[in-house]
């Protein structure tokens, strides 16, 4: 291996650009998905009736002690013998957000537990409605709270996405293999690419790190954070 | 068409299960000796090692773990060393856990009160005895929770090892929903076995955990 | 700062002075956090036997200070001779000091996973090279004295905060300090605890022990104390006997300081 196998992959970079573009646009659309659902489920989890409590606590128990890999087969394999069949990326789409979702409402459960049930009861006698009350009062500081576990979950569903390539969603590690087998070259394909990788973790992790400073944490960090 | 019961499928499924848990198991006391191993060098020797594991961690925490198996399959090839999917498998698994056990590990220390260290500081302990006798006896009862939770992420990464073609629940699960023709109740199936390894886990977690509360 | 280390030095050489000289002596001591300046040119001799109570406005820099004694905090200028060794980076001069200067603090800091007995043996064991079983006895009699010997077996969280604030006293004690330094050991106790603490303190006193005491217990200092310090915004502003500070304070800070936290 030298400089010069590398230029095969480098010349592939169409490709490998088309397959960027994939990753971000599951990851981001999933990750915006799976936050507000996971927001919504953490919500039913706690104060809904309590059939609907026992199905979420089920659905997040089930999506995550189940791999991922068997969670995109089942949805894009599976599910046709039921007579719903999904185009490749519509799956993962799919299955990235459901994953998530069992995730971030769990996070977001326990970041609403460890908020003082002193905040509900005075929001309750300031006469806000519960749904007011847990989406002003409750769900900002609990987001706070949790907002470094939710990043490190949100970079998990990046790197994840790498697994869409198994039911041919053309993203960065499909593209890979691509080129992988049109050049031969799989060391330096794979090296380029995770390399990608690498450098689309660190600047994700930035940007939420810049999501939470703008909006998450906002002005009243520095006070609401003991 | 189809000459297979459900429980075949159950069973031929079944009949992979161990070889999911050797690789689990395998990857987690590899991923645990070489976090070990890391986590001395960096107590020890923070100026020195801190950045370098910092880094490592960083690292394999950033990339994908199926670009990890690629380079490990690929790269043992390049290097000339002949290799099997198990072995691959279990190199790039154990690295990849060295890398959350070693930060969880970590944290777990940092964790521990500061109280604790300045009161064993101030009976005169050396910062040896203060680890060994006040900080890791602590720091071990806080891992308990999240090192279950990574023996569980162990398992169902070991599930990426049927892409470089070892035959573990997930492969046998895919050459079982190509050969029946029936990949709902394939798929459906593997899920539920991972669901009950992986929830007992959870389970005997959550039960260790109340007991060593104090 | 060279004369001083050779007066430290000359004050451990002096026979007349190592022994019956002062148990702690700060000279000019100053300490920074950043840019903030914590402690302004302390200067505090403690006789050996003498109870000092230290109160003052949360933020004055009392808890640094006697933080300071025992090498919890570094001071950055200025000299700390305790027990008639200089404090330096030394750490073998740390040690020997940690050894002779217990410390209880606001939130006890008992091992949680150790249990009383366990708690209080600990330092005689490792730092002492105390044989385990005489250890056990020296243990079991502290344990006697603060009024707990029936708890000897049971775990930290299993006791009253009263009752943690006392295995805390005796843990200090088992080392058999020269000298007991108190970082506000009441102020996290629910008021019907305060008094067993305090009573244990001052049973301590009547011991002759040499004290330093930051607290807002104002009867305790009354009671105890041979001198009182007032710190404000890291000086002290006023060292006297307790009958004169309380009664006819010279500042004007501390008159306002004792208003507030005696007035009602």
């Amino acid at each position: 291996m030298n400089l010069s196998s590398f230029i095969d992959v480098f010349h592939a970079w169409p490709s490998l650009l088309n397959g960027l573009v994939m990753t971000v646009m599951l990851t981001l659309v999933s990750s915006f998905l799976g936050v507000v659902l996971g927001t919504l489920c953490a919500w039913g989890s706690l104060k809904g009736p309590k059939a609907v409590r026992w199905f979420i606590r089920g659905y997040v128990e089930f999506f995550r002690n189940t791999p991922f890999l068997g969670q995109i087969f089942f949805i894009f394999f599976g599910l046709p013998a039921l007579g719903l069949r999904l185009d490749p990326v519509t799956a993962a789409l799919v299955a990235l957000t459901i994953n998530l979702t069992a995730y971030a409402c769990e996070i977001i459960r326990a970041g609403i537990e460890a908020t003082p049930a002193g905040q509900f009861e005075a929001a309750s006698s300031l006469g806000l409605k519960p749904a007011q009350a847990f989406f002003l009062v409750i769900i900002p500081p609990a987001f706070q709270r949790v907002w470094p576990a939710m990043t490190s979950q949100l970079v998990i569903i990046l790197l994840a996405s790498a697994l869409c390539s198994q039911i041919s969603v053309a993203e960065l590690s499909y593209e890979a293999n691509m080129i992988a087998s049109r050049t031969f070259r799989n060391f330096e394909a794979y090296i380029v690419v995770t390399l990608i990788y690498l450098g689309l973790a660190v600047l994700f992790r930035e940007m939420l790190t810049w999501v939470g400073r703008r909006f998450v944490y906002g002005e009243f960090a520095t006070g609401a954070q003991r | 068409m189809n000459d297979f019961t459900t429980w075949d499928v159950f069973r031929n499924l079944l009949a992979a299960v161990p070889w999911t848990i050797y690789l689990s198991l395998i990857a987690f006391a590899g991923g645990a000796a070489v976090s070990l191993i890391l986590l001395s060098l960096r107590f020890a020797f923070p100026r020195v090692a801190g950045r370098p594991v910092r880094l490592y961690v960083q690292v394999f925490q950033g990339t994908p773990l199926l670009m990890q198996l690629f380079l490990v399959y690929f790269g043992l090839a390049l290097m000339g060393v002949q290799t099997t999917p198990l072995f691959a498998a279990s190199l790039c698994l154990s690295v990849y856990s060295s890398a959350y056990l070693t930060e969880t590990w970590y944290g777990c220390v940092l964790a521990v009160p500061k109280g604790q260290w300045e009161a064993s500081s101030s009976l005169g302990l050396k910062h040896w005895q203060q680890m060994l006798l006040i900080v890791l006896p602590q720091a071990l009862r806080l891992s308990v929770p999240p090192t279950v939770g990574l023996m569980v992420q162990i398992v169902k990464n070991t599930s990426l090892a049927s892409i470089v073609g070892f035959v573990e629940l997930t492969r046998a699960s895919q050459i079982i929903a190509n050969a029946t023709f029936e990949p709902f109740l394939a798929y459906g199936a593997v899920a539920l076995i991972y669901f009950v390894i992986c929830f007992s886990i959870s389970l005997c977690g959550r039960h260790l955990e109340k007991r060593i509360r104090i | 700062m060279s004369n001083l280390a050779s007066s430290a030095a000359l004050a451990q050489a002096s026979p007349s002075s190592a022994p019956s000289g002062h148990a702690i002596e700060l000279v000019g001591v100053n300490k920074w956090y950043g840019e903030f300046h914590v402690l302004k040119d302390i200067n505090l001799k403690v006789h050996r036997g003498e109870r000092i109570v230290i109160c003052g406005p949360s933020g004055s820099g009392k808890s640094t200070m006697i933080r300071c004694i025992n090498r919890l905090e570094e001071h950055q200028q200025g000299t700390i001779i305790v027990d008639g060794i200089e404090l330096t980076n030394d750490l073998k001069r740390i040690d020997e000091i940690r050894r002779e200067v217990g410390m209880c603090f606001q939130h006890f800091n008992l091992f949680p996973h150790l249990t009383i007995l366990e708690n209080l043996t600990l330092a005689p064991i490792w730092v002492r090279k105390m044989p385990k079983k005489e250890a056990d006895e020296l243990a079991m009699h502290f344990l006697t004295k603060v009024k707990i010997p029936e708890q000897a077996h049971k775990y930290p969280g299993q006791l009253s905060g009263g009752q943690q604030q006392r295995v805390a006293i005796a843990r200090a004690l088992c080392m058999k300090p020269k000298i007991l330094l108190f970082d506000e050991p009441t102020s996290a106790l629910d008021p019907e605890m305060v008094k067993e603490v305090l009573e244990t303190m001052v049973s301590l006193a009547e011991e002759g022990m040499t004290m330093l005491c930051v607290t807002h217990e104002m009867g305790f200092a009354r009671q105890v104390a041979n001198r009182v310090i007032f710190m404000d915004a890291g000086q002290i502003i006023e060292m006297n006997e307790p009958e004169p500070f309380f009664s006819n304070p010279q500042h004007e800070r501390t008159r306002l300081f004792l208003s507030q936290i005696l007035g009602h």
